[in-house]
């Protein structure tokens, strides 16, 4: 039969929308069971919460917290929560294809392509940019000796823009339904016409939620590396983790509002019959690839470079060395950080641009192998002459630099038109956007998350857990990577729910198995988390420096104080903590005692969860076209930002005294750490 | 083109392509010039780089360990941070090789570009294609015969393919015939590929396009010449005409195509008209014939 639009079967009511009983998928059990058991968790983690009485303490210390550590450490757990969604949809996409030769699996495609639309949707934009954003929150200011972002509330609205739009995502499980388009929602597909659906929608507002939330926390970012340094950090001074920082969060600032755009776009064809990206009226599909692959491939490098800060800044601890050729390291860094947007046409060479264009957008690809591949040899000749100590962050640092290389060579095959010709949306291309995805964003974030997290909780990560977590990770990615890429080359395409070649089942397979290490490497990482919040005493951290850091967080406490440094250390070199360092057991003391001030710290804050709540309650709203639904939570959003712009007083004083205090602490911490005598005076 | 490499090399080559071609007929296993050329500049680009990865690799895994804390003999050099000729080495190394793969890149582009003309004594036939949901329609405008699901071509004799979508967007591919181009509605995309062995081939849909997309394929038999002319002769002996309204009615229907099957005649014009009317033409109302559940 021929389904109509819901707005002509008179479905569309003033108070409900498009939404009924109908929307919540009773006759498909798999999404409502799974939703069931997680709100089911969901339901026993808050009543145990509320039982603990903990729920005002969450609210004062977490929620409305506008502490960049804090809201970092809230990213991470965003991330984490989100891997595990994003990978089981990762499991059932293995398990099908496994099964699914010659007979229809378990999964229908209905169901199916909302899981691999979910499943790159989740990845890119609520694990993996949610993990590097929260990781340079937190790690940034310690770094740049500061005491916190240039803005902190707007900080905690970003933050909490991103949850809005994670939690939509989440909704479509149980109410409607995802976009069945893939995650960058091609047109024509993604036009009415042929999505009627919600999925879609779902899709827009969730990643306009919470791509504002991106770029309000990539202009809070580059404001901060720009104008808030400790004194004596000038740029050529600043951690490499600083300055590839820098270099993703203009990405943010220059790509995301073309993805805003573009998006917007689309919504106008779908909400208000405009013809930006249809089949009829003169509407142009091509535009649309090319506006979200000018988004799409800075994007990839608003992810890696991160990652490749939080290398440099292991390798180099690890090996007890400074980095080697920082200022070559720089010019990498900015030179990929332009190159990055020049490069989107390779996405669609099978567009048929020509062989003119083509040419030049392949060439210009292959460039940026060039500083990429300079940042791997800095890091080998980091570790040349090194004492390297083999922990589980070197490990993800180690198999990152053999992975890597492999992603990136496959990533430069593609690049050459005639090879991409025959390669483009095969297997062969998920294969080497998971080899640099996995082997680099995602064990970055690991190897950051093990490297800052002592400074976050004051107690080290259990290692033994956290080296089974890296074997299980490196050796499933292999075998669960390598069969695509033959697969690839054996004409296999991507987002295949079912097949009918014989040859391809045992590779699938392999590939299903690699999965399921994977899998056991997740739960590797569950165990060494509790492991090591049971096992806190013995793993504590007293002294703020338990790697013989480098860089100014391993100045402060672990944790440190609200306001990270009583005195803003004064930077002498490079690499300022370990100058300071070497100082102190030159002349056998610490520094002399500064001169406290008092100083102000901004109070906390409702002002993100209160308008993230109406932003979500807008965006549901829009969803299910319920209209005075979506003005109440515009209202709401925009009458918060009002109270919050007219508050009579933003900060609270810290005395001097209690300066005085927290830093005496952090002397005899250091002391004993340096075996000095520890001062006169406490 | 292999031959100029060192021998160590060749050797890794064609074991690479061994192993690979062993597995299943793929884009290592061409039957055509174009997917013959593509695979060389393929394997080419593969050695060039893996002439660099291999040792960075092992580097990698040698300098870890050799420089372990443990190891005593290691020397330990805590301020080696800067070295002119390790600079050198490391821009330019890595330069090399992609000015040395630029070349290949902007050759192989010009070469192999879709929209190029084979060059061949023999003329060309022309196919039209145009992807709907979710089967393959081929039109063969000089013989006046059209097909579902199934493309037979001549051997040794050069295709013209000229490629759109009545639906969304999909990629007209057969991995061993070689490049794959965009079926776009409204747009009129030109392809050329040749198959110089008589054989059944895999066609496919390489660009997603929704819930029949996985049953998107299509059959290649190519053909002696001879043989074409005789299946060109039979098809048109039997058959519904294909026209307007068999377009459409074909067009609307959204499902796959399991058997395939052939049109006796194809109204002339046709092709230009699908592209014309960006494919919405065959449609006169919003529906696309495509369920939707919510």
């Amino acid at each position: 039969m021929s389904p109509l639009h819901p707005v002509e079967m008179g479905q569309i009511s003033p108070i409900f929308g498009k939404l009924n009983w109908d929307s919540i998928p009773f006759d498909e059990p798999l999404p409502l069971v799974s939703s069931a058991v997680v709100a089911i968790a969901i339901l026993s983690i808050l009543g145990w919460v509320w039982k603990k009485g903990l729920f005002p303490y969450l609210w004062k210390e977490w929620i409305t917290s506008v502490d960049h550590k804090r809201i970092g450490v809230m990213y991470c757990v965003l991330a984490a929560v989100m891997l595990l969604r994003g990978f089981s949809d990762a499991l059932l996409m293995r398990s099908q294809q496994a099964i699914a030769y010659m007979n229809p699996g378990y999964l229908p495609p209905d169901h199916y392509d909302q899981i691999f639309s979910a499943h790159g949707t989740i990845m890119i934009f609520f694990v993996a940019m949610t993990f590097m954003i929260g990781l340079m929150n937190f790690a940034l200011p310690l770094q740049l000796g500061v005491r916190d972002v240039a803005f902190p509330t707007l900080n905690s609205v970003s933050f909490w823009l991103t949850a809005s739009g994670a939690l939509l995502l989440n909704i479509s499980l149980v109410v409607g339904e995802f976009a069945k388009t893939g995650w960058v929602v091609y047109p024509p597909l993604s036009e009415l016409r042929f999505s009627p659906g919600v999925g879609v929608d779902y899709y827009l507002w969730a990643i306009q939620i919470s791509g504002v939330g991106t770029l309000l926390s990539g202009v809070n970012l580059v404001t901060t590396i720009l104008k808030m340094r400790a004194p004596g950090m000038g740029y050529t001074r600043m951690p490499m983790f600083c300055w590839t920082s820098l270099a993703a969060n203009l990405l943010i600032v220059a790509a995301f509002p073309i993805l805003t755009a573009t998006l917007a776009m689309l919504t106008l064809d779908r909400y208000l019959g405009f013809h930006f990206f249809t089949n009829e009226a003169g509407g142009n599909q091509m535009m649309f690839v090319n506006l979200i692959w000018a988004w799409g491939h800075p994007e990839v490098y608003i992810l890696i470079l991160p990652a490749f800060g939080i290398f440099s800044e292991v390798v180099s601890t690890f090996s007890g060395k400074p980095l080697f050729g920082y200022r070559s390291m720089i010019a990498a860094t900015m030179v990929i950080c332009i190159l990055s947007f020049m490069v989107w046409l390779h996405h669609f060479f099978t567009m048929g641009a020509g062989a003119d264009v083509n040419g030049f957008f392949g060439i210009t690809t292959m460039i940026i192998a060039v500083p990429t591949g300079v940042k791997v040899f800095n890091w080998l000749f980091t570790m040349y002459g090194g004492r390297i100590r083999f922990t589980s962050m070197m490990l993800w640092s180690l198999g990152f630099m053999v992975t890597f290389v492999i992603g990136g060579m496959t990533g430069v095959l593609l690049a050459v038109p005639p090879a991409d010709f025959v390669l483009h949306n095969s297997l062969f291309l998920v294969a080497h956007f998971h080899n640099v995805v996995i082997g680099g964003v995602l064990f970055g974030a690991f190897a950051g998350l093990t490297y800052w997290w002592p400074k976050a909780f004051g107690f080290t990560l259990d290692e033994r857990w956290g080296k089974r977590a890296f074997w299980f990770w490196i050796v499933g990615f292999y075998v669960a990577f390598m069969p695509l890429y033959v697969l690839g080359l054996m004409g296999m395409t991507r987002r295949l729910g079912h097949y009918d070649v014989a040859a391809w089942h045992p590779w699938l397979i392999a590939a299903a198995v690699g999965a399921v290490l994977i899998a056991i490497g997740i739960a590797c990482q569950i165990v060494m988390i509790y492991v090591s919040i049971r096992d806190r005493e013995r793993l504590a951290d007293t002294s703020g420096d338990p790697w013989d850091g480098r860089t100014l967080e391993w100045i402060t406490t672990s944790p440190p104080p609200p306001f990270n440094f009583a005195v803003l250390p004064n930077v002498q070199g490079e690499e300022a903590y370990w100058d300071i360092k070497s100082r102190a057991l030159e002349k056998k003391q610490l520094s002399d005692r500064p001169e406290y001030e008092h100083f102000e710290m901004p109070h906390n804050s409702p002002t993100g969860i209160v308008t993230a709540f109406f932003a979500t309650v807008m965006g549901f709203a829009l969803i299910w076209h319920i209209w005075w639904m979506v003005i109440l939570g515009f209202l709401g959003a925009w009458a918060t930002f009002v109270v919050f712009a007219w508050r009579d007083e933003a900060e609270y004083e810290v005395p001097a005294e209690e300066a005085r205090r927290r830093d005496a602490e952090r002397r005899r911490a250091k002391a004993i750490l340096l075996g000095l005598p520890e001062d006169s005076v406490a | 083109m292999i031959a100029g490499k060192p021998r160590s090399i060749r050797i890794a080559a064609v074991a690479v392509a061994l192993l690979l071609a062993a597995c299943e007929p793929g884009v290592l296993n061409p039957a055509g010039p174009v997917a013959a050329g593509e695979r060389t500049v393929l394997l080419n680009s593969l050695v060039i780089m893996l002439g660099i990865v291999i040792p960075t690799i092992v580097a990698t895994l040698a300098f870890a360990w050799w420089f372990r804390a443990g190891n005593t003999r290691a020397t330990y050099l805590p301020t080696w941070t800067y070295s002119g000729r390790v600079e050198l080495l490391v821009w330019s190394v890595p330069a090399l090789v992609v000015i040395f793969l630029a070349g290949i890149t902007w050759i192989g582009s010009h070469d192999l570009a879709p929209e190029k003309p084979l060059a061949s004594k023999v003329a060309p036939i022309e196919v039209q294609v145009v992807a709907l949901d979710w089967k393959w329609l081929f039109i063969y405008p000089g013989q006046n015969v059209a097909t579902v699901n199934r493309l037979v071509i001549p051997v040794g004799t050069p295709v013209r393919f000229r490629i759109t979508s009545g639906t969304v967007m999909n990629s007209f591919f057969v991995p061993q015939l070689g490049s794959q181009i965009y079926a776009m509605s409204g747009m009129d995309s030109r392809l050329h590929l040749q198959a110089d062995q008589p054989g059944s081939y895999r066609g496919m849909s390489a660009h997603y396009s929704g819930e029949g997309f996985a049953d998107m394929n299509f059959v290649v038999d190519a053909v002696p010449r001879a043989q074409f002319a005789g299946w060109v002769a039979q098809t048109r002996a039997a058959g519904p005409l294909l026209d307007g309204p068999g377009f459409a009615e074909l067009a609307r229907e959204a499902s796959s195509v399991k058997t395939p099957f052939s049109y006796r005649a194809v109204l002339p014009g046709l092709y230009d008209r699908i592209v014309a009317h960006a494919g919405a033409a065959v449609r006169d109302t919003a529906d696309s014939g495509r369920e939707d559940k919510k």
